[in-house]
């Protein structure tokens, strides 16, 4: 402990404003921090106050805005179908992801476990999904997923099951939401089952084998011991699955456009086909910020939820 | 004296659930592969056979859809300016997040936590979210179409996540360097450049893998930043492709392989970065 102490010495010496050493630091931090609040302010904090300003009217983007509509934009918004539809449906793949995604890369995290032989070799196939783009990941399966059986790999399966007809997976409305979350779990479930294996390492294997001595079997031991040891992985999972959720765009733009008849709808492609097709500008700026106030809603919240103990800090 | 083997039972026991184990990550595994090689298989074939046999084995090999895109112009200049933007915001995350993160994890003043939590907001603000008002800001500074704008919003948005990540690494270097430095005349520079950067590159080199793939696969920035073609990149011009070309399936699969192959290639050999970048990340976070 004695070390420690010394250098909070060392360090609070210079603190003497005078000190030649304390305004060269001062001088250091100024100038270390200046690059990223530049770039904070700039592209971040400045264009949510230029998009509050502009979601104010009906703007096309050419020329100055002038059409004053007050706050008619949300109005408009909050009472379009359509967006209800957007965040509905956003909110289908924050349910579906946590309820079916989440355990499932828990499950297989928790399988592979510390020292299953070929652990690295399923880790990183697993996680290559993650590393291909969401453009090649949606373009590999709108082919899969094509309705023709001669041009469809899944429908081609299918079809070999007598009495069962191919599907027109992407192009029925019943069917599309559904399909979106299979490609967003074989793309993204290896990246939470990653996070899920690096939590794993952290928990002393002698707990989970002093459970197993107490008498506890093994899915006992999982449920009591395992699953909450982990709850701070677990926790960030869940916001990174939510908050991805909530703004997923380029695989549902590129296989569906939001359709059919805005069926697999979501906020960001709502908000791109109004700011970016149809140029309402100041539509498209209110959008973005109801989109903001509720990712905000939900970061806050997972705040809260992220005040629990950690257990895994107490061993 | 009886002797009890309970081994035999014992390994039997031990195997059976070790079957299954292996059975259903082997599932997941073709589950997650398949479509992957059906694609490369596609690129393999020719515009007949991808129609007449869409699920065999490409024999033999048809190499005739790389070379045609190979041959095109377009590919080159997308590879290129995906390779500039991908650099460039690498480059910018690297010089912004370290110098940020020294001055979080190592020097004392006031309202740091406060400056902290400023600059980790943007974990709360997913680039989908932020890209409409993005829009209009690059456009008022007529930075519309060009791949500097690209850059710079692709660093400004993997700010948050590097400095918590980066932080983390260099607080974990022990105070005692840093004094001992002191006590040898160093200047917090001189610690900062002599001293912790060099300690630091495995950290350096984790996020700077996680941007490079995170910033070479980005579709959406491009896509509202940039109009003009010859400025396009690769995720950007494959969305255009896959549009234009969507008969040709074969061709297509190629253009879509070969896009796909910078990426896989560089993950097979900076998986550890890239995991260790993002457990950090997260875990800390």
């Amino acid at each position: 402990m004695s070390i420690p102490q010394v250098s909070k010495d060392l360090v609070k010496w210079p603190l003497r404003m005078s000190s030649p050493r304390r305004v060269q630091d001062y001088l250091i931090i100024f100038l270390f921090l200046l690059p990223a609040f530049v770039l904070f302010l700039l592209f971040i904090i400045y264009p949510i106050f230029r998009a509050a300003y502009f979601s104010l009217f009906n703007w096309n983007g050419l020329g100055p805005a002038t059409v004053f509509v007050g706050l008619n934009n949300f109005k408009q918004i909050l009472t379009d179908q359509v967006f209800i539809k957007a965040v509905m449906n956003c909110l289908l793949i924050v349910i579906l992801s946590i309820t079916i995604q989440l355990p499932l890369a828990l499950g297989l995290a928790i399988m592979v476990g510390r020292d299953l032989p070929g652990r690295a070799f399923f880790r990183a196939i697993f996680f290559l999904p993650y590393v291909i783009s969401e453009v090649i990941a949606a373009i590999i399966w709108m082919s899969l997923l094509n309705p023709d059986p001669e041009r469809g790999f899944i429908n081609a399966l299918l079809v070999l099951i007598p009495g069962v007809q191919a599907q027109n997976f992407l192009g029925d409305i019943n069917q599309v939401m559904a399909c979106v979350f299979i490609v967003l779990t074989w793309k993204y479930f290896g990246l939470h089952m990653l996070l899920y294996m690096a939590g794993l390492q952290n928990i002393p294997k002698e707990v989970e084998e002093a459970a197993m001595i107490d008498g506890a079997n093994r899915w006992q031991t999982i449920r009591n011991v395992t699953v909450p040891l982990l709850g701070s992985t677990i926790r960030t999972t869940i916001l990174l699955s939510v908050l991805g959720s909530l703004t997923q765009f380029n695989l549902i733009w590129i296989m569906t456009r939001g359709g059919p008849v805005n069926a697999s709808e979501v906020m960001a492609t709502y908000m791109y086909r109004y700011a970016f097709i149809r140029f309402q500008l100041g539509y498209g700026s209110a959008v973005a910020l109801v989109m903001l106030a509720i990712c905000l809603v939900f970061s806050v919240a997972y705040l809260r939820l992220a005040r629990q103990p950690d257990y895994l800090g107490s061993i | 004296m009886t002797t009890v083997y309970p081994h035999k039972r014992d390994t039997i026991k031990k195997k059976l659930p070790r079957f299954f184990q292996y059975l259903a990550l082997s599932i997941i595994t073709l589950i997650v592969l398949v479509p992957i090689v059906i694609m490369v298989f596609g690129a393999l074939k020719t515009r007949g056979e991808i129609f007449a046999h869409p699920y065999t084995l490409p024999i033999p090999a048809h190499w005739e859809n790389f070379g045609v895109i190979l041959k095109t112009p377009s590919f080159w200049t997308m590879l290129r300016n995906s390779l500039i933007v991908a650099l460039g915001t690498t480059l910018g995350v690297l010089v912004v997040c370290s110098l940020a993160s020294f001055v979080f994890a190592r020097m004392q003043f006031r309202g740091k936590d406060l400056a902290f939590n400023f600059l980790t907001l943007g974990l709360m603000f997913p680039i989908t979210i932020a890209i409409m008002p993005v829009y209009l800001v690059v456009r008022q500074m007529h930075l519309i179409d060009s791949l500097q704008a690209v850059i710079l919003v692709q660093i400004t948005f993997a700010i948050s996540a590097n400095i918590l990540i980066l932080r983390g690494f260099f607080t974990s270097i022990p105070m005692e360097l840093q004094d001992a430095s002191y006590i040898d005349g160093c200047n917090s520079f001189g610690f900062f450049w002599r001293i912790l950067l060099p300690l630091a590159r495995p950290a350096l080199a984790a996020i700077a893998a996680l941007t490079l793939i995170v910033s070479w696969n980005d579709l959406l920035t491009p896509l509202v930043i940039l109009n003009t073609d010859t400025l396009w990149t690769l995720p950007l011009g494959t969305m255009q492709f896959q549009g234009q070309y969507s008969s040709d399936l074969a061709l297509t699969a190629a253009f879509v392989t070969l896009t796909a192959l910078p990426a896989i290639v560089f993950y097979l050999f900076a998986e550890r970065q890239i995991v260790s970048g993002l457990t950090a990340g997260a875990l800390k976070g």
